[in-house]
C-alpha cells in the first residue's frame, strides 16, 4: 500500500507538485495521466527515493519514506522494480547483460539459471536475437522494451512504469499492454503506470488518477473517469481544444 | 558599495557550499572504496580506459618533452661549462616535475575529459538513478573504480612518461648534439636520488586522485541535456588542470 498526503515540490520557485494526495491500495495497477511536464516523472521519483520533497508524506506498507536515511531506502527499494521513461539502459554493456544485471547484482543464481530467465524475459516482451547488440544499436522501441524486460525480472512487489509503450507501434503497444496485464495477474504486483495512451490505458489499469497543475483532480475506476463530469478531465481525455485545460 | 558586498558575500558562499559538496563526495567515494563488497571487474575496466585512451599521448609527449628538455639544458649548461650533466639534468626534471605534472594534463585531456562526460551522459539519461533505484550504490559503480583506477594508472604512465622522456632527450644528446651516450647514463646513476623518485610517485599518484575526484564529481552532477555534459567537461578539465599545477606547487615546497 502507497499512501502519499500532501506532497509538495518545488524547483527553484517553480511549483511542481502542489499537495498531491494519492493512496495505491496492493495489487492495484494505478494509471497517472496528465499533462506533458505537469509532473508526473517527478512524482515518480519521489516514490523511489530519488527526489525529497518540500513537505509531505509517501508511506510505502506504513513506512514515511521521505525521511529514510540511504541504507534504509534500499531495503524499500529491494521491491521495486522501476522502468524509466528513457529506459535508463546502461549504454556500456549490451541487451543481454543489462537484462542480467539486477539478476546478477541482487541474486544468488547461477548463469545457467540467468540466462533461462533473460531469454524468457526477452521472449515476453517480443525480442529475440538483439542480446548481443548494444543500447546504442537498437531502436528506440526495442530499448523501450529490453528496459521492461530488466525491469520486470526481478519480479519486484511493487512496479513504476514511466510510460512504458511511448513511441511504440499500435501493435507492440498492445502487446505490451498485454504483457503488463499478465505479469500482474501472475504475480499480482502493487503497480504504477504513467501512460499518455488515452483510451487504451483504460482497458488496462484498475485504477486512473489525473494529476493537473500540481494535484490529483480525480481518482477512480476507468469507467467513473470516462464518464467523469470534472471538465478538467473531460477535456483531457477527449483530447478537447475548449475547455479548463489551456492549449498551446 | 551595499551591493557589491552582497555579491560578493553571495559568491562566497556558494563557493563554500561547492567546495563543501566536493568534500562531501570525496569522503563518500573513499568511504565506499573500503567497504566491500568490492567491484575488482569494473576496476579492471577502468585501469584499461585510462591506460589505453592515455597510451599514446603519453608516448608521444613524453618524448618530445625529454626532446625539448635536451635542447634547452644543453644550451644552458653548456655556459657554466657543465654540460657532461645533461643526463641527469633531464632526468630529475622529468622525475621530480614534468613527468608527474605533463602526464597527469595529458591523462585529464585524454580520459578525464571522457570520463566526465561518460558520467555526465550517464546521470542525464538516468543510468544514475536507474542503479540508486536498484538498491545498488552509484559511488560503488562508477566513482570508486575509478578513483582506484587512477591512483593505480598515474603513476604508471608517468613513469612511462619519464623513461620516453629520458630516451628521448639521449637521442637529441647522442645523435645530434654529439654527446657520449655513456656520460648520459652514468651521471644520471650518480645524481638520481630515490627521494627524487619517491617525490615523483607521491606527485603522481595525488594527482590520480585529484583528477578522477574532480571528473567524476564533475560527471555525477552534471546539469540538464548536452549542454550540461559538455559544461561539466570543460568545468573538470579547468579544474583538474589548475588543481594539478596548485598541488604541484605545495607538495614541491613540503617534500622539498
Ligand atoms: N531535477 C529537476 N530540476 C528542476 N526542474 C525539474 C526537474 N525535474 C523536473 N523538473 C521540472 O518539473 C516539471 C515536470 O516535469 P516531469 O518530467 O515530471 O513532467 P511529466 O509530467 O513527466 O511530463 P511528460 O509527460 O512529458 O514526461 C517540468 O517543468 C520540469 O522542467
Ligand atoms: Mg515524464
Amino acid at each position: 500500500m502507497i499512501e502519499i498526503t500532501d506532497l509538495i515540490k518545488t524547483f527553484d520557485g517553480n511549483r511542481v507538485l502542489n499537495g498531491v494526495n494519492l493512496t495505491i491500495s496492493d495489487n492495484v495497477l494505478m494509471a497517472i495521466i496528465g499533462k506533458s511536464g505537469g509532473g508526473k516523472s517527478v512524482l515518480l521519483k519521489h516514490l523511489i527515493g530519488l527526489l525529497k520533497p518540500d513537505s509531505g508524506k509517501i508511506l510505502v506498507d506504513g513506512t514515511d519514506i521521505t525521511t529514510l536515511g540511504q541504507r534504509d531506502m534500499d531495503k524499500v527499494r529491494e521491491h521495486l522494480g522501476v522502468l524509466f521513461q528513457g529506459g535508463a539502459l546502461f549504454d556500456s554493456i549490451n541487451v543481454y547483460d543489462n537484462v542480467a544485471f539486477p539478476l546478477r547484482e541482487k541474486t544468488k543464481l547461477s548463469e545457467a539459471e540467468i540466462n533461462d530467465r533473460v531469454v524468457q524475459a526477452l521472449n515476453d516482451v517480443g525480442l529475440k536475437g538483439v542480446e548481443m547488440k548494444f543500447p546504442a544499436e537498437v531502436s528506440g522501441g526495442m530499448r523501450k522494451r529490453v528496459a521492461l524486460a530488466r525491469t520486470l525480472i526481478t519480479e519486484p512487489r511493487i512496479v513504476f512504469f514511466d510510460e512504458p509503450t511511448t513511441g511504440l507501434d499500435p501493435i507492440i503497444l498492445s502487446s505490451i499492454h498485454r504483457l503488463i496485464m499478465t505479469t500482474h495477474k501472475k504475480h499480482g504486483f502493487t503497480g504504477v503506470i504513467i501512460s499518455h495512451e488515452i483510451p487504451e490505458i483504460f482497458d488496462v489499469a484498475d485504477r486512473i488518477a489525473m494529476l493537473h497543475e500540481g494535484v490529483i483532480v480525480e481518482t477512480g475506476t476507468p469507467d467513473e473517469i470516462r464518464n467523469s463530469s470534472n471538465p478538467i478531465v473531460a477535456q483531457f481525455i477527449s483530447g478537447g481544444l475548449e475547455g479548463p485545460i489551456a492549449a498551446v | 558599495m551595499l551591493n557589491i558586498v552582497r555579491k560578493l558575500g553571495a559568491w562566497a558562499l556558494s563557493t563554500l557550499r561547492k567546495m563543501g559538496d566536493m568534500l562531501i563526495f570525496l569522503t563518500n567515494a573513499v568511504y565506499f572504496a573500503f567497504v566491500p563488497p568490492f567491484k575488482f571487474r569494473l576496476l579492471l575496466k577502468q585501469i584499461r580506459f585510462f591506460g589505453n585512451k592515455s597510451m599514446v599521448v603519453i608516448l608521444l609527449t613524453g618524448s618530445f618533452a625529454g626532446m625539448v628538455l635536451a635542447l634547452q639544458l644543453y644550451y644552458t649548461l653548456r655556459k657554466f661549462g657543465s654540460d657532461a650533466l645533461l643526463g641527469p639534468a633531464i632526468a630529475l626534471s622529468l622525475i621530480r616535475e614534468l613527468g608527474p605534472v605533463l602526464a597527469a594534463l595529458m591523462v585529464t585531456g585524454r580520459a578525464g575529459s571522457a570520463l566526465t562526460a561518460e558520467i555526465g551522459i550517464m546521470r542525464i539519461s538516468e543510468q544514475i538513478d536507474a542503479l540508486s533505484s536498484m538498491a545498488l550504490n552509484p559511488f560503488r559503480y562508477l566513482i570508486v573504480p575509478n578513483l582506484a583506477a587512477a591512483v593505480i594508472v598515474f603513476p604508471l604512465l608517468t613513469a612511462i612518461f619519464d623513461v620516453i622522456g629520458i630516451f628521448g632527450g639521449y637521442v637529441v644528446a647522442v645523435d645530434l648534439l654529439g654527446m657520449s651516450g655513456g656520460t648520459y647514463f652514468s651521471q644520471m646513476e650518480v645524481f638520481v636520488d630515490m627521494k627524487d623518485i619517491r617525490m615523483g610517485l607521491y606527485k603522481s599518484l595525488s594527482f590520480g586522485l585529484i583528477v578522477a575526484w574532480i571528473c567524476c564529481y564533475k560527471g555525477f552532477n552534471t546539469g540538464y541535456g548536452a549542454e550540461g555534459v559538455s559544461k561539466s567537461t570543460t568545468e573538470a578539465v579547468v579544474t583538474s588542470s589548475v588543481l594539478i599545477l596548485i598541488w604541484d606547487y605545495f607538495m614541491g615546497s613540503i617534500l622539498l
